[in-house]
């Protein structure tokens, strides 16, 4: 029953999603063994172990500093890979977020062994980790075998669905071999996005235009929608980026964000093979599109075809009173 | 300022791929190759700091066999100022493996700034830049939305999940490239005959250990048939009835 570590992604204090997701993937793979989760956060973090606990973290390793207000790569990478090295993990999971991205490969190397990331399937083969990740812009799955352990992977945010399995949760203090003070790199700004907003890797249900809205303003079509849904973000094409009616971090695609939400709405959007690349793994796709042949109505599960400009306000309403009931 | 951009060959993507009957890889007859959408930014990157700076060079290196001397010579065409081919005859599944050989370069030059993609198109490992940052033991920012070095170090923005990051650290350093600073430069008809007269020297690759193989490639499952359920705000009480009882998403 071999333990796996978890570590839980935060920002300015807060605990993310995919730290749930992590150790819901980690649960998996430990197949009985314990989790450990590692939770680097500003003072004050550590009263929100018990969160981890609940999605079945046994072991929850904190790290309290200031600095870590801010993500500090180097000295969070040395921690995890100095807890890593000096326990009995046979594997390691982390979101394969922003955050992610940049630390899962840096303790990778610090450790000298492998890294499959963006995954989103593992299971153990005897003491090998065999995880299937996307590649070629979503259009190729690769299998991969990692022969050596301890094993990392990153995973797919959205690809593991969070769920809860209480476990102990028995804090205890992380070590820092690297005081943030003396990193090299320094995150000198977290900027946060419109409070308001749900980011698009978080957001169960994605509400996404393109030109087809004809200007910036219409936007508020989507805006509103997403609200009505309650859970949901508003993505953009590069089209759409490009000519500045949206911020470039809303950009979804092969060169924007990489997003699987349960639904995914394509407004006004043709379906270019860049932009599938970044949504195509959505679990329902809805379109709407004033052109039927409009490449985005074969990778739909539902389409209508119509003017967003007329259609976006009628589903607006239809969705507020169907959560009304639920 | 001395300034290293890896570069990746990657097939063109808007494709249907093929299995090769191996298994484990795409079958790349047919294909397209350029050089991977994010390499060219950081290409275009480097090109950019040396034209303001008016002094300094611009080395390009790819790791493969030699079908990427043509992707080399492209980013001479765009203004880089010499290549070097890391030969192998295939590119190793594991990025620890295409870190170590690139590392062995790369510490052999003595750079000021080293850029990257912020992750190849065919792989995504978005893993090369961070583990050869760690191999040289330079300070590393991955995935760059906004670059500055003109004050001897670097300052960087990343983009965040609904928010944002500056980063800061002194040079040399690895920084790898995210889309947005900067598109890829057309090879102008004077560059691509430059090109020509550039240096690229093809070496063997120090390929380092491999811990991680590709068992298996194949395509995802087809997405079903999807259906039109009608036209205009008409249709939507049938796609809420739908998403609600068939999709289980309301
Ligand atoms: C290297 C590279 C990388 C790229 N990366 C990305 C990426 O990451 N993400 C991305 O999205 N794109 C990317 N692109 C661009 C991509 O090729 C397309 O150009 C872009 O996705 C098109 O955006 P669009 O669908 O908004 O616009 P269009 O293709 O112009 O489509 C607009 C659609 O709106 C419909 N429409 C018009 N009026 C209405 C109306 N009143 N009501 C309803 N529908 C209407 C039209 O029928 C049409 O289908 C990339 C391109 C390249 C070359
Ligand atoms: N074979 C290669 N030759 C040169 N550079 C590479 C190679 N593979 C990866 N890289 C670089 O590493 C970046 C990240 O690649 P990856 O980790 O595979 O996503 C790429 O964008 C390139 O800059």
């Amino acid at each position: 029953m071999p333990n796996i570590l978890a570590f839980a992604e935060s920002r300015g204090g807060d605990i993310r999603r995919v730290a749930f997701e992590a150790i819901t993937a980690a649960r998996a793979l430990a197949s009985g063994g314990e989790v450990h989760a590692v939770l680097c956060g500003p003072p004050g973090i550590a009263a929100k172990a018990a969160e981890l606990a609940k999605y079945g973290a046994s072991v929850v390793h904190v790290a309290e500093h200031a600095a870590f207000a801010n993500y500090a790569p180097e000295s969070i990478a040395a921690a995890v890979a100095q807890l890593v090295s000096a326990s009995s993990i046979r594997a390691a999971v982390f979101a394969a977020s922003a955050q992610g991205k940049d630390l899962a490969p840096r303790v990778a190397a610090k450790l000298r062994v492998p890294i499959a990331t963006d995954v989103i399937r593992a299971q153990w083969e005897g003491e090998t980790l065999v995880a299937d990740k996307p590649g070629y812009t979503g259009k190729v799955i690769a299998t991969l075998a990692l022969t050596a352990t301890p094993a990392l992977i990153s995973v797919r945010p959205g690809a593991f669905v969070a769920a809860e399995s209480p476990a102990a949760g028995r804090a205890e203090t992380l070590a820092l071999p690297l005081d943030p003070a003396n990193a090299r790199v320094k995150v000198t700004q977290t900027i946060a996005g419109d409070n308001a907003k749900l980011d698009l890797g978080e957001a169960r249900v994605i509400v996404a235009g393109g030109r087809g809205l004809k200007e910036a303003k219409n936007f508020e079509l989507l805006e509103t929608l997403a609200a009505a849904f309650g859970n949901a973000a508003v993505g953009a094409t590069r089209a759409v980026t490009d000519d500045g009616w949206r911020p470039h971090s809303d950009q979804i695609g092969q060169t924007g964000r990489l997003v699987s939400p349960d639904l995914y709405i394509a407004v006004g959007i043709s379906g270019a093979i860049q932009h599938l690349a970044g949504m195509r793994t959505s679990r329902t796709i809805v379109a709407i599109n004033r052109d039927k042949e409009a490449p985005i109505f074969k990778v739909a599960d539902y389409g209508i075809v119509g003017d967003s400009l007329e259609v976006v306000p009628a589903l607006t309403s239809a969705v507020r009173e169907a959560r009304k009931g639920a | 300022m001395k300034i290293a951009v890896c570069i990746k060959r990657v097939p063109e993507m808007d494709v249907r791929f093929k299995i090769a009957a191996s298994g484990n890889a795409v079958d790349e007859a047919g294909l397209k190759f350029d050089m991977s959408d994010f390499d060219g930014y950081a290409a275009e990157v480097a090109i950019q700091i040396k034209e303001k700076l008016g002094v300094g060079e611009v080395v390009v290196i790819a790791l493969g066999p030699d079908t990427v001397q043509e992707t080399l010579r492209k980013a001479l065409s765009m203004g880089a100022d010499r290549a070097v081919q890391l030969k192998a005859d295939a590119v190793p599944a594991d990025p620890w493996s295409i870190a170590e050989a690139l590392a062995v370069e790369l510490r052999a030059g003595s750079f000021d700034l080293i850029l990257f993609g912020r992750m190849s198109l065919d792989a995504a490992n978005h893993s090369v830049p961070n583990m050869v940052a760690e191999l040289l033991d330079v300070p590393c920012v991955v995935a760059a939305s906004q670059l500055d070095t003109s004050g001897g170090t670097v300052k960087a923005r990343r983009e965040l999940e609904g928010a944002a990051e500056t980063v800061e650290c002194s040079l040399p350093a690895v920084v790898s490239i995210d889309e947005g600073i900067a598109r890829p430069r057309y090879p102008s008809l004077k560059g691509i005959m430059a090109a020509k007269k550039k240096p690229l020297e093809p070496k063997p690759a120090q390929l380092g250990a491999v811990r991680m193989t590709r068992r298996a490639a194949a395509l995802p499952p087809d997405r079903a048939a999807g259906r039109i359920v009608g036209e205009g705000a008409a249709a939507v009480p049938t796609l809420v009835e739908l998403l609600r009882t068939e999709a289980k998403v309301l």
